[in-house]
């Protein structure tokens, strides 16, 4: 095995290339080579037909955008020459969740009915990574408008696969940017997280993946799901490359009023200190499940899988190693409300969101004749919208309808509250527990099989059980490869903390990686690059 | 417990939606509608009396909130590439279907 240039971390890329020591074209050739090994067929609105060979790559990219991207290295690399500096992430290559625009390519949102929009603008996330010198090599799959936490619900089929284990899932909604990352199709990626949607792939698939504080990253030009829950991050291979793509992405935006003023911290800077004087706290209501039985809505409650809860466990007491203070028995006891209150604020938000698509002003326009206006939006949208897009719509319309809002809409919005109030009580740096973070499992299960899940919208959204309440609450969440359990499958742990408190998170996450460095399931890498 | 959408009112929300549905995932929907209420049904039986509510998580107070913007016009240069988006235009006008209409009498 040989470590190829776009294998390198970011942060030795940039620094190599910003020092004349090596061009960007060449990382760019590397990423493409790595991408023709191990991409398969390209992912397209083609009736999907499993061909021989699907199950074994990972369909990453709905577009490639190689033009493109070599106009931009070499942008670089002349920018070097002339003696001038690129920026920290000079000649990386990087890859976007298709959910966010980039002005003059396809942005498809996964989904039928963007399939022919090309954005007129660039969202402001990326327009900061590629003004500091990162090069975009196209757009990344995803579940249709964020809708699942699978992948498979994407329009642009054949969905990715794990690239350790491509006949499972690579996890959702950002799917296709935790797969690209792992399998070194791209150096860094950027996902959307609205209810663990970074942080669950990120997971699934054994790299970094942070969801960070609501606000602190532009929204302007992400293609709208739950706009009081979407946030922007960063998916990398390493904490430390994690770290350097926040601090380029974050910041206020005059195009996003929701973008927090709050000064962007240098976060390389105390990523190698160690842990003393840190409370990191378990709670017992993150090792348990508590769901509604699907037959019968009962609630049912049973423990987390024993490998990732002896995962989570095992971090701990690394973590206490480096200095930290473990407190355990730390009381969230709302926690098992996300997945319900989810299912109304998100369905609510998504149904608002989803109403500008109308086959008019762009997008998907049914072809044949029609009646009237009215005929035409149902044409529009029953062809263009996939399954899990409707359902949104439907179940949105339903929670909100006057009748029922108070039941639903007002109560979701006040568990929010309550939901909140867990982390602020956890927090509280005079209250009982005083923590600077909590650690916990990122998800339930490691990666499942594709197809095992999709259909049941219900057990699909329980995937998301452990991640969602930091949607709800704001709070930043980061999610580190912990392990590989007896498939070989990775294990994820996440860190929560208090409100723009991303510093603390990555240098906890930091030491923890520097820690088990030496491990050997650090050693193993994913089935996809097998003979690379 | 029974199904909270019945055929009528999963019908009336696809009208109101704008959906035209096939058949079969007409059927899928609904069952999956019914599924999820069970999930949110939890919520019901939760004390949230003393709880106000929250439009997002993170308090947006000043001290971190942007100042609004000047409410002033400012042209967009990219009027023509938004235009190009359009499934059918007529010159710079967005073509549509026959508007459903009452005349006034």
């Amino acid at each position: 095995m040989t470590t190829a240039l776009c294998d390198l971390p970011a942060i030795e890329i940039a620094a190599q290339v910003r020092a004349g020591e090596l061009r960007a074209e060449q990382v760019l050739d590397s990423a493409l080579e790595r991408i023709r090994a191990v991409e398969g067929r390209a992912p397209s609105l083609e009736a999907y037909v499993l061909k021989p060979g699907d199950r074994e790559a990972v369909h990453a990219f709905i577009t490639l955008t190689e033009t493109r991207a070599r106009a931009q290295a070499q942008v670089v690399d002349r920018a070097v020459a002339a003696g001038k500096d690129p920026g920290p992430l000079a000649g990386v290559p990087l890859g976007v969740k298709d959910i966010f625009c980039v002005e003059g390519t396809p942005s498809t949102a996964g989904s039928r009915i963007l399939a022919n929009f090309v954005a007129p603008y660039t969202a402001t996330p990326v327009a900061r990574l590629e003004a500091a010198g990162a090069i975009t090599l196209g757009k990344l799959n995803l579940d249709e408008f964020t809708f699942g936490s699978s992948n498979e619900s994407t329009a642009f089929r054949p969905p990715p696969g794990n690239p350790w284990d491509p006949r499972r899932v690579p996890g959702g909604s950002s799917g296709g940017s935790a797969a690209a990352v792992a399998a070194g199709e791209v150096t860094l990626s950027l996902g959307t997280d609205t209810a663990g949607s970074i942080r669950q792939p990120a997971a699934f698939c054994g790299v970094v993946g942070m969801k960070p504080t609501y606000g602190r990253v532009s929204r302007y030009g992400l293609i709208a799901f739950a706009s009081s829950l979407d946030c922007p991050g960063p998916v990398a291979r390493t904490v430390t490359d994690a770290a350097l793509m926040l601090g380029v992405m974050a910041g206020p935006d005059v195009h996003d009023a929701t973008a927090a003023t709050v000064p962007v911290p240098d976060y390389l800077a105390g990523l190698e200190q160690d842990l003393r004087g840190l409370r990191i706290g378990l709670s017992p209501d993150y090792f348990r499940l508590r769901y509604p039985d699907p037959q019968t809505g009962e609630l049912r409650s049973q423990p987390i899988t024993p490998e990732i809860e002896k995962a989570v466990r095992e971090t701990a007491e690394q973590l206490a190693r480096q200095g930290a203070e473990i407190i355990d028995g730390v009381p969230m006891p709302n926690t098992h409300l996300g997945i319900p209150a989810y299912f109304v604020i998100s369905r609510v938000e998504a149904a608002s969101n989803l109403h500008r698509y109308d086959g008019i002003k762009y997008g998907y326009r049914f072809p044949g004749p029609v009646t009237d206006l009215r005929q035409l939006y149902r044409k529009s949208r029953g062809a263009g919208f996939g399954v899990q897009p409707k359902l949104r719509i439907l179940m949105g319309m339903y929670v909100s309808a006057e009748q029922y809002e108070k039941g639903y809409y007002q109560r979701a919005l006040r568990v929010r509250t309550l939901i909140r109030r867990d982390f602020e009580q956890a927090f509280d740096s005079r209250g009982a527990h005083r923590l600077h973070a909590l650690l916990t499992a990122t998800t339930p299960t490691t990666a499942f099989e594709l197809d095992a899940v999709y259909g049941d919208s219900v057990l699909m959204q329980y995937a998301d059980l452990l991640t969602v309440p930091a949607d709800h609450a704001g709070v930043p969440g980061l999610s580190i490869p912990a392990g590989l359990d007896a498939q070989g499958m990775p294990v994820g742990v996440q860190l929560l903390g208090p409100d723009f408190t991303e510093p603390t998170l990555l240098r906890i996450a930091r030491a923890f990686e520097r820690s088990t460095e030496a491990d050997a399931w650090r050693k193993v890498r994913p089935k996809v690059l097998a003979g690379l | 417990m029974a199904e909270a959408i019945t055929a009528e009112i999963f019908h009336h929300l696809v009208e109101l939606a704008a959906l035209e549905l096939e058949a079969g995932e007409a059927e899928y929907l609904r069952t999956q509608l019914n599924s999820q209420l069970k999930a949110i049904h939890e919520l019901e039986a939760i004390a949230v009396d003393d709880a106000g509510i929250t439009s997002h998580g993170v308090p947006y107070t000043p001290d971190i909130s942007a100042a609004p913007r000047a409410d002033v016009a400012v042209p967009s240069d990219a009027a023509d590439a938004i235009l190009r988006q359009a499934p059918d235009l007529d010159g710079r006008f967005l073509v549509v279907p026959d508007i459903p209409h009452t005349e006034l009498t």
